[in-house]
């Protein structure tokens, strides 16, 4: 054992008589043992890290990096200013009040007529169409036409194109859209808009869509949790108090559907529960049902139910499991003879132990209900749709990316704040998946 | 940085979309998949690889431009021709995502006609050209129905004639169809529904009906829901109904009143691999003869004037071809043309209601 006796010290001076130190303890090659060892464990450190490195790569590329692209493009969205740059100059001066004079006109005529030898007016075009419907074709037909604008009055020539160059909500509209950075796809994902004069205002009733969504979204995946809480726990139990040679051949059963495909699995409930499927079949066959008043269970938020919490039992199962698994049986016992009846013993002794599982199991499988896609798309019909599939349909069909990632940002956020509420309740710490 | 960002994105989501890599030296043709496809393998294909020895890889899609313009700001495009709709014809063509095609290329007709006065009027388009006019209408079973719906308004009719109806999921078409079916004049349609008490209408039409419409988003989807009883009649593409009838031998019976028609197109999308061959075989589909052919395989009118004489019987050499076309004389009495401008000017704002209508 090195001591460090710095001065008069000695207490263990027995040990250390041979070696009596003044100075700080050196290692072979000069330097001080301290900084060595600090050394050393440093290169330690950094070659262990260095074993992590490709991991944080693979999260930098594939997470980090693609969900900051993300809320990046949610807020900021180019397209005007890339197509007509001078004219977005030149609304970024203008002080925005109803139809600039002719000096605008002509930087805007100079625009158009670049966009169209790039043939790329049709992404400014969009970009306004979204905030003001119906202007997408007079971006594209005023571009067709700007060829017979030649000179000077740009202003009257534009206008005599298309009367709609002088509105003066055109023209608020363009000031908003000429800035890249913008909140006004956040705004269309909670059903908001601007309106002309730049207050925020409510976007009309019948194009309110999403707020709906999140609600039911949350609301649905809360179900489904707490659905497949209720049928997980039994037989977790089950599993965990059975005899080995049963329990593993259950467990098996567990896990097969869990190995299987996630299309499998949900087309095998579209067998099952549509109109001429196997579930209506039987019933119409023993009579509880009449032929001709088939159940509708899929294609309807019935079917997405369902079908999810069949999807995802297994994840509440598991950690249940893992826990119920370390409960020693005597606790029980124990509880009995000291003059619990079986409810209490349960309610006091067994639940509360049970918690870390149940913790673990409700956090897994809300998160992952939450951003589910596949089988409300394909089960869901029209009023069993999630957030998510709007946000597919933003990616893959209207081509809007900007509110496909507004969308995406709000419920990454919202998975935030619940993860922190979560925490607060339950406890982090407290999570056990096995 | 502004291109990375962009670039990564739409990697992220050509890599979701799942577009195949393009094996070396063939071409890629995509469409719509099933009897169409079929159609266009028979026409076009074959012959094009007898005549050039080029391999031709077909790929099948839902329409819509999300995988070029993926395909095109990812830098990696695998796709060299693809047949699309007019109005995504049109907004590929003005966000730059196709090459602009020159039409002094196209052949011209066996008499010596110039392309560019042999294609109907409207099917020539600056990055685009038209290889069939299509049609939206609706259909049912003659069998289980024998005084089967004559007109539009009968596929509101949910008393005189009880069942599911079959739509696609999108408002295009759709409202179009309940507004003619609640009266407007098919020549007023768009002029209706560019107003919002217009929209209101058919809105309030598409309600009647509501609960009981399966909807479908693949052209393949309409017969089947047909052929199992899912739905007592289904709005379809006019050719996916004849080959069910023609090939398969159903009783389905088409309606025509307020048939809506389009056109669909060939593009060529931005940095196609092989832009040279794709350029070939639209010039090769896209001749007098081999629109004519197609017709044998499907009830789609060919886009040019000098097709029509040739298009004769079905490939079974019983059925006339003729009248089946969306765009023969009988069929177009109370017809729509797809007005793709209406569509790109208001379908963000329609099909946000139309998602909203859905999800209530």
């Amino acid at each position: 054992m090195w001591v460090y006796t710095g001065g008069e010290q000695t207490t263990m001076a027995d040990i250390t008589a041979n070696q009596a130190v003044t100075g700080p303890l050196i290692a072979a090659d000069g330097t001080p043992l301290k900084r060595k060892l600090a050394q050393t464990t440093r290169r330690a450190r950094m070659r262990a890290l260095l074993l992590t490195a490709p991991l944080v790569l693979f999260l930098l590329v594939s997470f980090v990096f693609p969900i900051g692209q993300m809320l990046y493009q949610s807020a900021h969205n180019p397209s005007f200013g890339d197509v007509l740059p001078n004219t977005a100059r030149a609304l970024a001066e203008w002080e925005g009040d109803g139809v600039p004079g002719e000096e605008m006109f002509a930087i805007l005529a100079a625009d158009l007529k670049q966009a169209r030898e790039d043939r790329s007016i049709g992404r400014a075009a969009t970009r306004v169409n979204y905030e003001l419907p119906g202007s997408r074709s007079l971006f594209t037909r005023t571009v067709r036409n700007i060829g017979k604008v030649e000179a000077a009055p740009y202003k009257e020539a534009l206008i005599e194109i298309n009367e709609k160059w002088d509105d003066p909500i055109l023209w608020a509209t363009l000031k908003r859209v000429s800035n890249d950075y913008t909140a006004s796809f956040y705004l269309a994902a909670v059903d908001r808009k601007y309106d002309a004069d730049g207050s925020i205002v409510m976007q009309d009733e019948k194009r309110q869509i999403y707020v709906q969504l999140f609600w039911r979204t949350l609301w649905l995946s809360a179900l489904i949790t707490f659905l497949c809480f209720l049928l997980a726990y039994p037989v977790s139990y089950m599993l965990s108090v059975l005899p080995l040679r049963y329990s593993n051949l259950l467990m098996i059963l567990v896990l097969l559907p869990f190995w299987t495909s996630l299309l499998v699995r949900t087309t095998a409930w579209i067998a099952m529960l549509q109109s001429e499927g196997v579930v209506n079949d039987l019933l119409v066959w023993t009579s509880v049902l009449d032929d001709d008043n088939r159940a509708q269970m899929i294609y309807n938020r019935t079917g997405t139910i369902v079908a999810m919490t069949h999807i995802l039992l297994p994840f509440m199962i598991l950690p249940l499991y893992s826990v119920m698994k370390t409960i020693p049986p005597s606790y029980m016992r124990a509880a009995r003879s000291l003059g619990a009846n079986s409810f209490t013993a349960f309610r006091r002794v067994y639940f509360p132990q049970t918690i870390p599982g149940i913790a673990a199991g409700t956090l897994l499988v809300f998160i992952l209900a939450i951003g589910y896609y596949i089988t409300p798309a394909l089960v869901g019909g029209q009023d069993g749709q999630l957030i998510s599939n709007l946000i597919a349909f933003h990616m893959q069909r209207s081509l809007n990316w900007s509110l496909a990632a507004a969308l995406g940002g709000i419920l990454l956020v919202g998975v935030l704040v619940l993860y922190w509420v979560y925490n607060k309740l339950v406890g982090i710490d407290k999570l056990k998946f096995g | 940085m502004k291109i990375g960002l962009k670039t990564a994105i739409a990697a992220a989501v050509a890599a979701t979309l799942g577009t195949a890599a393009m094996a070396e030296g063939s071409l890629t043709v995509v469409s719509w998949g099933g009897a169409y496809t079929k159609s266009q393998v028979e026409a076009y294909h074959k012959p094009f690889i007898a005549k050039t020895g080029v391999q031709i890889k077909s790929e099948d899609y839902n329409g819509g431009i999300a995988e070029i313009k993926a395909q095109v700001e990812a830098g990696n495009v695998t796709w060299d021709i693809v047949d699309v709709e007019l109005s995504d014809a049109v907004r590929a063509c003005d966000e730059g995502l196709v090459y602009p095609i020159d039409h002094s290329i196209l052949p011209p007709a066996p008499d010596g006609t110039a392309a560019t006065d042999d294609f109907l009027p409207g099917t020539l388009h600056e990055c685009a050209v038209a290889n069939i006019v299509w049609s939206t209408i609706y259909a049912y079973d003659s069998s289980k129905m024998a005084d089967g719906p004559k007109t539009m308004a009968d596929f509101f009719d949910l008393e005189k004639f009880p069942g599911k109806r079959g739509m696609r999921k999108s408002p295009k078409a759709n409202l179009e169809f309940a507004l003619i079916a609640d009266g407007v004049d098919p020549a007023d349609v768009y002029e209706v529904l560019g107003t919002p008490e217009g929209v209101d209408r058919a809105f309030a039409k598409l309600d009647t009906i509501k609960d009981q419409v399966v909807w479908w988003e693949a052209g393949a989807q309409p017969p089947q829901l047909l052929a199992d009883g899912e739905v007592a009649m289904t709005t379809a593409y006019n050719g996916r109904i004849f080959n069910a009838v023609a090939a398969e031998g159903k009783p389905f019976e088409i309606v025509w009143d307020g048939q809506i028609w389009d056109l669909d197109l060939w593009i060529i999308p931005k940095g196609a691999p092989n832009k040279d061959a794709a350029l070939e075989f639209l010039k090769f589909s896209t001749d007098t003869q081999r629109l004519a052919d197609q017709a044998k395989w499907i009830a789609y009118g060919p886009a040019r004037q000098s097709s029509a004489p040739l298009v004769g019987k079905y490939n079974d050499g019983k059925i006339d071809m003729g009248p089946q076309m969306p765009t023969a004389e009988e069929n177009l009495k109370r017809a729509v043309q797809n007005d793709f401008e209406f569509w790109a000017d208001n379908q963000d704002q329609l099909n946000e209601r139309f998602n909203a209508w859905l999800a209530g």
